[in-house]
């Protein structure tokens, strides 16, 4: 599954079910665009498994502010709607694995 | 100036350009990226009376004369401040300033960070408390923040954040700092006068290991290595006061040479 962009739109209703991952970020900022291929290997490892996602906060200052993102790349994880764990900067695969399967 | 190469080297003092001349002769594409030349502890040594051959030496003339053996050698030098660096597919990603550059293999060589963090600060980071302004700038257009610049480029960072509409209060005094603030940042203190500020921008030379390499294998806050200077993550050396003491540029030097033949017998068996 490719990674889903989302918006204010469908936020709620994508992170509603199941495990989702969501990845906030923007162009400007470098670290983020290094991060970008780690996300998408991310979510081919995770097919069927989890959604992972990603939000770009240029464009969704509301979700940014919602989340309290105050630092990019910024990682939150939802399980069934509820936020269960967040980090903040650029994570290797093994914490992004971590954080999805804790 | 290029973006990728065999071996990106992060810092500029003894190791790194050690490591980058003994990479550059075994014939590796190099790129080092690291503070202007003036930001070294060796550049700013009065005098050097222990590096073996060199006696007396101004540590300035020593850090030159690396300095131009390496770029002699065809090392290139991109003149940044590291942020971040993680494992690509292939190699690794390094970020600096708002680029990014890709490598093959990474040697770590940034010396070691003089002071420890502020109260608040490792609390805060990320609800407020921010180590790059232009990533995280533009989250506070039109908000008051504070920059706490002991980095070289700190005054940089300081206009860029002036340019996108911050209001920005400059600290460049290595002072009395706490950053206040439960869920995210209220105010800074500084030398006992609080500010009330949104954002707190700190920007020092060198980052903490753990924000520039997280989840690396620490020992006694260094990196921790082996005799081949190879760390915890396959094809990231290291070299230098970063990995422990003695903080002197002939064991800098030394370990310089080992993480690159390492690095290169890395790649060469990839």
């Amino acid at each position: 599954m490719a990674v889903l962009h989302l918006t204010n739109e469908d936020f709620d209703e994508t992170i509603a079910e199941g495990t989702v991952l969501v990845d906030f970020w923007a162009s400007w900022c470098g670290p983020c665009r290094m991060f970008s291929p780690t996300i998408e290997s991310l979510a081919e490892k995770y097919e069927g498994k989890a959604k992972i996602c990603k939000v770009d906060v240029d464009a969704e200052p509301e979700l940014a502010r919602r989340f309290g993102v105050m630092s990019i790349p910024t990682i939150i994880v939802f399980r069934d709607g509820t936020e269960t764990s967040k980090r903040v900067g650029v994570q290797p695969m093994a914490e992004l694995e971590k954080m999805l399967e804790g | 100036m290029p973006n990728s190469a065999d071996i990106i080297i992060v810092g500029g003092g003894p190791a790194g350009l050690s490591a980058a001349m003994t990479a550059r002769n075994r014939a590796k594409s190099v790129i080092v990226i690291s503070n202007p030349a003036e930001a070294s502890g060796l550049y700013k040594a009065e005098r050097v009376d222990n590096y073996p051959g060199l006696p007396q030496i101004k540590g300035a003339d020593i850090h030159g004369a690396m300095l131009s053996h390496a770029l002699a050698l065809g090392a290139e030098f991109i003149t940044k401040r590291v942020i971040s660096a993680m494992p690509s597919g292939n190699g690794f990603f390094v970020s600096a300033g708002a680029d990014f550059y890709e490598c093959r293999a990474l040697i770590v060589a940034t010396g070691i960070v003089q002071s420890s963090a502020y109260p608040g600060e490792k609390e805060l980071l990320g609800r407020g408390v921010s180590y790059c302004a232009t990533c995280d700038g533009m989250l506070y257009r039109g908000k008051k923040v504070a920059v706490i610049g002991l980095s070289s480029d700190a005054e940089e960072e300081a206009d860029f954040l002036r340019g996108i509409g911050c209001e920005v209060l400059y600290f460049n005094k290595p002072q009395k700092y706490q950053i206040i603030g439960g869920d995210k940042v209220e105010a800074l203190s500084a030398a006992g006068t609080e500010h009330k500020v949104e954002g707190v921008f700190i920007l020092r030379n060198t980052l903490a290991v753990s924000s520039l390499l997280p989840g690396i294998e620490m020992e006694d806050n260094h990196i921790k290595v082996g005799r081949d200077m190879s760390t915890s993550v396959p094809g990231l050396f290291a070299a230098g006061d970063c990995t422990g003491r003695p903080y002197q540029i002939a064991k800098a030097v030394g370990e310089g040479n080992v993480a690159a033949l390492s690095a290169v017998a890395w790649l060469d068996k990839k």
